[in-house]
């Protein structure tokens, strides 16, 4: 069935990456020296690509839009990153971890990439740890984990809420090295508007240089996207603002296919839409669904304050659909639940649209714990909910802090209040085992690509894989190509394919300032937005992804024709870097919906209403659609489908039961 | 969905580029609602400019999360505004009240000029860190984590000191535009941990040199940026770096 070759090696699946590692190709020192590779995005995947290749000697140059490799949005990542240590011996290990995140992604990833991905895991923490990353720890000196969703084992090593800020940092620092040593070339506050291709190769970018407005052409003997998710394409997501798929589509454009674009992770724990000036949400680390339980009213409609709530009158539904992971679900199913109860009417706060997600009886477990370790064995529940209180405030000040600061509610009184919200996207770039796209000498690494997470990510595996795709398997994958391009010269970018790429990107930016519509950019973002959640969101079903499809062709139509874009080309000028994004965001939506059109089966983050258990879970469909939909662009935004039949040779297929 | 109805004047400054004199805008903004961000009351004010076909006012800022480190800006005389702890894009409107003027500056320092309106560049900063702010260590050259145990206490001292976030607050609430909390939060969090030992007085050097080369102010312990920094990054940081610069020409053959 497959029509696109994945580049598996052969072999048993524990063997596969130890056999290719020591068989691929290797570049000699002295050519690496004149070997150039460019990257794009400097989160997790680009900036320990970036510095681990420049450590082994090739030419950098590395891009990003903000004005330091350090504010890449990996640095919002809150609560942790897994690896198979087995260090609480609790059995884990990396099959474990391996078939956890197959089961999690609801059998539509890859065996060979996240068996790779589960080997290489326990090589990041010592990276990191080797790096100066602080990690939490025990009072022994050795680190701590703890738990996330979709698994048995504690796996996830953490630093406090901050966990994506220390690893990028760390990342940051060993990129600024390479900087310091001349080694990496790094442009900020360029943002890559095309890919260049020779031959069929890339060839290189054509960057802005977003505070003078000058264009850039850059030669690489190969191209590194490490561009992150398209969550955005839903206007408000938990993504920064900046976060845009502009890199990966025009990737896309020239030839680079899309896979499962349909496959988006809403998360369950957010801050609920509090009005229509919200601009972002933000996320609620799954870790807190350690110690919060989950719970609505057991009567509709019920106006009660959260403290009024008897026991009995509370409805702990994850608990009791799933006792066997309990709040612990994996994310699309825990979302997909609270939508359930929220559109059954159980809903709380004034909008009706969130849950409780409720620290009481956690808090006061610890506080005992705590009174017991001081002597107190019958602390009074003041007492208890007091030191509690200290032990909750260690594990997630931060974010309870936030939480404070944003909705005025204080939460360690009162329960929170949360709803799903769009949070990380599993589709991508489709990149084969080398994780090379089907453009020869374009890569695609972290969440940019589609490779390890199938239909659906389990928490704290979004930062394992960007730093495992960065530090351990891209720096070896590439050589495999450059290998064979060290007799090529730098190409001189006076070449013609750097002028038509380069005319490309300018022939975009004049359009966009000489339209001087009347809408702005944001007023078409937000009406993509709203088009996406409501009929490509939570929920999708046949109908309403072919309306949706209509009406994003009506809203590009009206875009190019009315965005008013205020400013000049050739200066520092944020309302045309976003036009230029949601121009993209819109072509992608489109696509987004063909392919959870085309996709007849639900299947983790893609919830399709007619294909459904009787209890309301998702219900796969192996026989036709256990295959990789990669999508490949042609003239007049239409897309073609290729597949890339999944086969699992290791694990037995089943129905996902997390009861 | 809320509404709100709080009036405000704000007087914002607007530079159009380095090379050209800038000056305070004032502009009224109506309807505010105190559970916007003080960056979405911004966006509804851009919103309001296009709308007129004038120029929107362009500021620094990108996850609103208040970690990334982007968002810069001097509110009513204090950067990140008048609470506590808190990112201008934490900061919220319910922090105002209806007919408050409030007035909005860039960043201040000659080590961060003014790139555009509200947008300065900061850039200073990653030099100071590529000059020492790491562990050299190669991808690959790592023990297992576990085979070092560091002591909690230490472990989260250090990781008190990484929360820093890069945003340039210290500098700019800064009289002599220090960069001195910047720089010793990173200095501090390596120096804390076992495997920032064998760099440790090259680092302080290395890095010291840098931030003066950059054209940052020296310190006066007045103790500005410890109570502007959003994160809560503490003096003591200060303390170690200036004990670890001093120890440095004693205890280390390299001189940087």
């Amino acid at each position: 069935m497959s029509d696109i070759n994945s580049n598996i090696p052969e072999g048993e699946l524990t063997s596969k990456w130890t056999k290719y590692k020591s068989s691929v190709p290797l570049v000699n020192p002295s050519n690496k020296r004149t070997i150039e590779v460019i990257i794009v995005g400097s989160g997790l995947a680009g900036a320990s690509a970036a510095a681990t290749l420049a450590e082994m000697g090739y030419k950098v140059k590395c891009f990003c839009f903000q004005d330091s490799p350090r504010r890449a949005h990996s640095i919002a990542a809150q609560g942790g990153i897994n690896a198979a240590k087995n260090y609480q011996n609790d059995g884990d290990s990396v099959y474990r971890l391996f078939y956890d995140t197959i089961k999690g992604g609801d059998y539509r990833a890859r065996e060979a990439n996240v068996h790779r991905l589960a080997e290489v895991s326990a090589n990041i923490i010592d990276q990191c740890v080797a790096q100066g990353v602080p990690l939490a720890r025990e009072y022994g000196g050795l680190l701590d984990n703890r738990s996330f969703g979709g698994t048995q084992v504690q796996r996830t090593f953490y630093a406090a809420g901050q966990t994506g800020q220390q690893l990028l940092l760390g990342a940051y620092s060993a990129l600024e090295r390479q900087i310091g040593m001349g080694k990496v070339e790094m442009y900020t506050r360029h943002e890559m508007l095309e890919v260049v291709k020779i031959d069929g190769k890339a060839r290189g970018i054509i960057a802005r240089n977003l505070i003078t407005g000058e264009i850039e052409r850059h030669f690489g003997h190969a191209v590194v996207l490490g561009t992150g998710g398209y969550g955005n394409v839903f206007y408000l997501s938990t993504n920064a603002m900046g976060s845009n798929v502009t890199a990966a589509w025009k990737a896309h454009k020239q030839g680079a296919y899309f896979a499962n674009p349909c496959y988006t992770q809403i998360h369950p724990t957010c801050i609920p839409v509090s009005g229509d000036h919200q601009s972002k949400l933000t996320l609620m680390s799954e870790s807190l669904r350690n110690d919060g339980r989950i719970w609505v009213p057991k009567k509709k409609d019920d106006n009660r304050k959260a403290s009024e709530i008897p026991e009995d009158e509370r409805d702990y539904y994850l608990e009791r659909r799933y006792p066997a992971f309990g709040n612990l679900v994996p994310r699309d199913v825990a979302s997909r639940a609270a939508k359930e109860r929220c559109d059954a009417g159980y809903g709380v706060g004034a909008s009706k649209l969130a849950v409780y997600l409720d620290f009481k009886a956690n808090t006061e477990r610890y506080g005992k714990i705590e009174a017991a370790k001081a002597g107190n064995h019958n602390p009074d529940k003041e007492t208890c909910m007091r030191l509690g209180t200290a032990v909750i405030k260690e594990k997630y000040g931060n974010l309870f802090d936030m939480y404070a600061q944003i909705t005025g509610e204080n939460p360690y009184e009162t329960p929170m209040r949360i709803y799903p919200a769009v949070h990380y996207t599993m589709g991508g770039l489709w990149v084969d085992y080398n994780l090379m796209t089907s453009v020869p000498g374009l890569y695609c690494t972290g969440e940019a690509n589609f490779s390890d997470h199938g239909a659906n990510r389990l928490g704290a595996s979004a930062l394992m894989q960007g730093l495992a795709d960065g530090y351990f398997v891209l720096p070896y994958t590439i050589g495999a190509y450059l290998s064979k391009e060290i007799s090529v010269k730098a190409i001189p970018t006076d070449h013609p394919a750097f002028v038509e790429a380069e005319a490309r990107a300018v022939g975009i930016l004049n359009t966009l300032v000489n339209i001087k519509g009347t809408k702005s950019v944001d007023h078409f973002h937000k009406r993509l937005g709203h088009i996406m959640w409501e009929k490509c969101g939570m929920a999708r079903n046949e109908k309403g992804l072919n309306e949706a499809i209509q009406e994003i062709r009506a809203l590009r139509a009206e875009f190019w024709s009315d965005v008013r874009v205020p400013g000049v080309v050739n200066e520092l000028n944020p309302e045309l870097e976003k036009a230029g994004r949601v121009a993209d965001f819109i072509e992608l939506g489109e696509l987004m919906c063909i392919d959870a059109l085309n996709r007849n089966e639900s299947c983790g983050g893609h919830f399709r209403e007619e294909y459904q258990t009787e209890e309301g879970e998702a219900l796969r469909d192996d026989e036709n659609y256990a295959y990789v939909a990669a999508w490949e662009f042609k003239e007049g935004v239409n897309f073609e489908l290729h597949k890339e039949e999944l086969k699992f040779e290791n694990i037995k297929v089943a129905q996902r039961s997390y009861k | 969905m809320s509404t709100g109805n709080m009036n405000l004047t704000l007087k914002v400054w607007r530079q159009k580029n380095n090379n050209t004199k800038g000056a305070l805008v004032d502009y009224k903004l109506a309807d505010i609602s105190p559970d916007m961000s003080f960056l979405e009351m911004f966006d509804v004010l851009n919103e309001q400019l296009i709308n007129k076909g004038e120029e929107p006012v362009v500021f620094d800022h990108d996850c609103r999360e208040g970690i990334c480190g982007m968002c810069s800006m001097y509110i009513n005389g204090r950067p990140h505004g008048p609470k506590d702890l808190v990112t201008t894009c934490q900061l919220h409107m319910r922090s105002f009240k209806d007919g408050d003027t409030i007035v909005v500056e860039p960043w201040r320092a000659a080590a961060f000029p003014v790139v555009k309106d509200l947008t300065v560049d900061r850039s200073a900063f990653d030099r100071v860190i590529a000059a020492g702010g790491f562990i050299s260590v190669n991808t690959g050259n790592a023990q297992d984590a576990n085979n070092l145990p560091i002591p909690k206490m230490q472990a989260d001292a250090a990781f008190e000191a990484a929360a820093c976030i890069g945003c340039g607050a210290c500098v700019a609430t800064c009289k002599n535009a220090s960069a001195m909390l910047f720089v010793s939060a990173k200095i501090s969090q390596l120096a804390l941990l076992p495997q920032g030992q064998p760099e440790r007085y090259r680092r302080v050097q290395s890095m010291v040199a840098q931030m003066d080369a950059e054209g940052f102010g020296n310190c006066t312990n007045t103790g500005a940026c410890e109570a502007e920094c959003p994160k809560g990054i503490s003096l003591e940081n200060i303390a170690r770096m200036n004990r670890d610069f001093a120890s440095a020409k004693f205890v280390s053959e390299e001189t940087v």
